[in-house]
């Protein structure tokens, strides 16, 4: 069983948002890139687990940028994988980052495809159902639980108000999070291994972006906090009804 | 051209957001000068139904399928592709969470149809197709275009107020005809978290974290939410060290709640917290420590022990709800 694990570069999660450009474009001068959390903790580390169990023969990384996510890449190949693949270009609209992994898995005949349940930066939560329809493949969101026999594969899912035990045959598109697998830390036989894993870059089939971000702009600052003593509670209760008009 | 919305049912009822969603429909498909269509699959109540009218949405189509109770995003996806044809939808619309969040991209990638995710506001048509979202797990906005002729929005619940109107909605059925492959994912289990208000949705959220010491102490959490009618929440380590349920995290790994009122007890306010509870039009803090910097983002604030505090304001708050009535 063939494993693809989409990785999305995102900036660090301290990092202070910014915009430059009269707000049109993302500052990212001094932001270190990181793997999406959800790329990292629960697709990828889950789909190291099928391989090391001898579940999955094979686990690959795909992502989709430019030069700059290579950094990125390696992070990845050093928790493991077998291979990684770059398609090269830009990254910004969900259909263009999904018909390009689509374009590319189409003849690699994945049986899994696992994608973060979003990225933390633009948090579309688009690109693993997209991929999905145009492999034209099932899609399960929001896994925190994924077991494989017998080419068919058992997930828990997040529903409303609850969680649900699904079954599906492979091939499938599955997007991971919290209660997955649990977080790894490379260790230096990985990051030594990772230099020599083989990181393909493939030519992108130039898929045209179908939205384009116009401005960005940053919540009204809070205007201070009001604080109340332990004995003022009905004070606070007060203002929320009166002031915040909330309750 | 006209304005199609996947309204979820849930056992065959709507809920506050899937009004909130007819309404949203209804007022774009007004400003194009069109009207809007709900669409309804699985087993739903005739009743219910006719009630979306009440939001704007006065034509629903029905795929009554009873495959169609358990979600199958392809299905789902499929179904929606053929009302939007069968209507000629050019704005394609469901809600920004589990089902929407699953179905709406397959159905853009599939009609190859530009998506905006997680809207908060109204199209701007003045120059193109431009929708306000959220980003960085809200902690900033974009504005996006949409350049294709087709456009999917997904609504992320809790963006608007929602006024009942007169009016009663007709529901008219829909043969969508499947194939095996679109149920190819079949439910074992499920396992509902009852009675509880779901958080996703909730309007009042009352969240606790480490400071509250270990979970023999969360009874003050729960008295305070049952009298308020709130959700309950917690931070990170505290549902990773089993203290309570990991559906209860928020936060950049967790879920990102957008409820009227967050009241964070013993929670410091780290950034990765932040990301999901940010969009809070209301913010409560509770911590020893003056120097927590949830203070930062907070609108109202209390220094002081959890574990005296919140029995305080459990009574404070009683006492507010019983004058009401
Ligand atoms: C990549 C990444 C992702 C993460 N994702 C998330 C996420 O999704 N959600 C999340 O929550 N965290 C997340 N974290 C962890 C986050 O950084 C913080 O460590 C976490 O939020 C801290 O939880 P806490 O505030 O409950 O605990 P602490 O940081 O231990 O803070 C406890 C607070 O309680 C106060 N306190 C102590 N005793 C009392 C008392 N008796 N009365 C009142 N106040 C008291 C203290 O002053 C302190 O402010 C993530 C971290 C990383 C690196
Ligand atoms: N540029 C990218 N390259 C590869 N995978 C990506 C990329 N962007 C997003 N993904 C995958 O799709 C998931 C959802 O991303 P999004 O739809 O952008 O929120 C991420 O968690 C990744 O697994």
């Amino acid at each position: 069983m063939k494993i693809l694990v989409c990785i999305s570069p995102v900036p660090d999660t301290t990092t202070k948002v910014a915009f430059t450009e009269n707000n049109t474009q993302f500052n990212t001068q001094g932001v270190t890139m990181v793997i999406n959390a959800y790329d990292e903790w629960y697709a990828l580390v889950r789909a190291l687990e099928l391989k090391e169990t001898g579940v999955a023969t094979a686990v690959n990384l795909v992502t989709v940028g430019k030069p700059e996510a290579d950094a990125v890449i390696r992070k990845a190949l050093a928790l493991g994988g077998d291979e990684a693949i770059r398609i090269d270009t830009e990254s910004t609209d969900p259909y263009v980052i999904a018909a390009e992994i689509a374009a590319y898995a189409k003849s690699e005949n994945y049986d899994l495809v696992l994608a973060g349940k979003e990225t933390t930066d633009y948090n579309n939560a688009a690109v693993g159902p997209m991929i999905a329809d145009l492999l034209n493949i099932n899609y399960i969101g929001f896994a925190s639980k994924l077991d494989v026999a017998n080419n068919q594969a058992t997930v828990a899912r997040e529903i409303e108000g609850g969680e649900e035990v699904v079954a599906a045959a492979l091939p499938i598109v599955v997007s991971c999070q919290k209660g997955m697998a649990e977080p790894r830390i490379p260790n230096m036989r990985g990051i030594m291994a990772a230099r020599t894993k083989p990181l393909k870059v493939v030519a992108a089939t130039g898929i045209a972006a179908l939205t384009n971000i116009v401005s960005y702009e940053m919540p009204p600052a809070k205007t201070g906090v009001k604080m109340f003593t332990v004995d003022q509670m009905d004070e606070l209760v007060a203002a929320l009804h009166n002031e915040a008009k909330v309750i | 051209m006209s304005v199609l919305v996947l309204i979820e049912n849930i056992e065959g009822n709507f809920k506050k957001k899937s009004f909130e969603l007819a309404q949203y429909a209804a007022t774009i498909a007004k400003n194009l000068g069109t009207e809007a269509t709900a669409l309804v699959l699985g087993t739903c109540d005739n009743a219910a139904m006719t009630q979306l009218g009440a939001y704007g949405t006065n034509k629903v189509l029905h795929v009554a399928d009873t495959k169609l109770n358990q979600l199958s995003a392809k299905a789902y996806a499929k179904a929606v592709i053929a009302a939007a044809e069968k209507i000629g939808a050019k704005v394609i619309i469901a809600s920004h969470d589990n089902v929407g969040k699953s179905v709406a991209p397959m159905v853009a990638a599939h009609i190859k149809a530009g998506i905006i995710t997680g809207a908060v506001s109204y199209p701007d048509t003045s120059n193109g197709f431009v929708v306000k979202r959220n980003v960085f797990g809200g902690k900033a906005f974009a504005f996006v275009n949409i350049s294709t002729d087709t456009k999917v929005l997904t609504l992320l619940p809790n963006s608007f107020p929602v006024i009942a109107a007169e009016g009663t909605a007709t529901a008219e059925t829909l043969a969508v005809s499947f194939d095996d492959q679109d149920f190819g994912i079949t439910v074992k289990e499920t396992n509902k978290v009852t009675g509880a208000v779901p958080l996703g949705e909730a309007e009042l959220v009352v969240s606790g974290g480490r400071g509250l010491k270990g979970p023999e102490n969360w009874g003050i959490i729960e008295d305070l939410a049952a009298t308020m009618g709130a959700a309950t929440a917690c931070s990170r380590p505290v549902a990773d060290s089993h203290w309570r349920p990991h559906h209860e995290h928020v936060g950049q790994t967790g879920g990102t709640i957008r409820p009227n009122l967050y009241i964070a007890i013993g929670i410091s306010g780290a950034i990765q917290h932040l990301a999901g509870v940010n969009g809070s039009k209301t913010i409560v803090v509770i911590n020893k420590d003056p120097e927590a910097p949830f203070f930062k983002a907070a609108d109202y604030g209390v220094i002081g022990d959890a574990l005296e505090v919140t029995p305080k304001l459990n009574e404070a708050m009683k006492k507010f709800k019983a004058a009401q009535h």
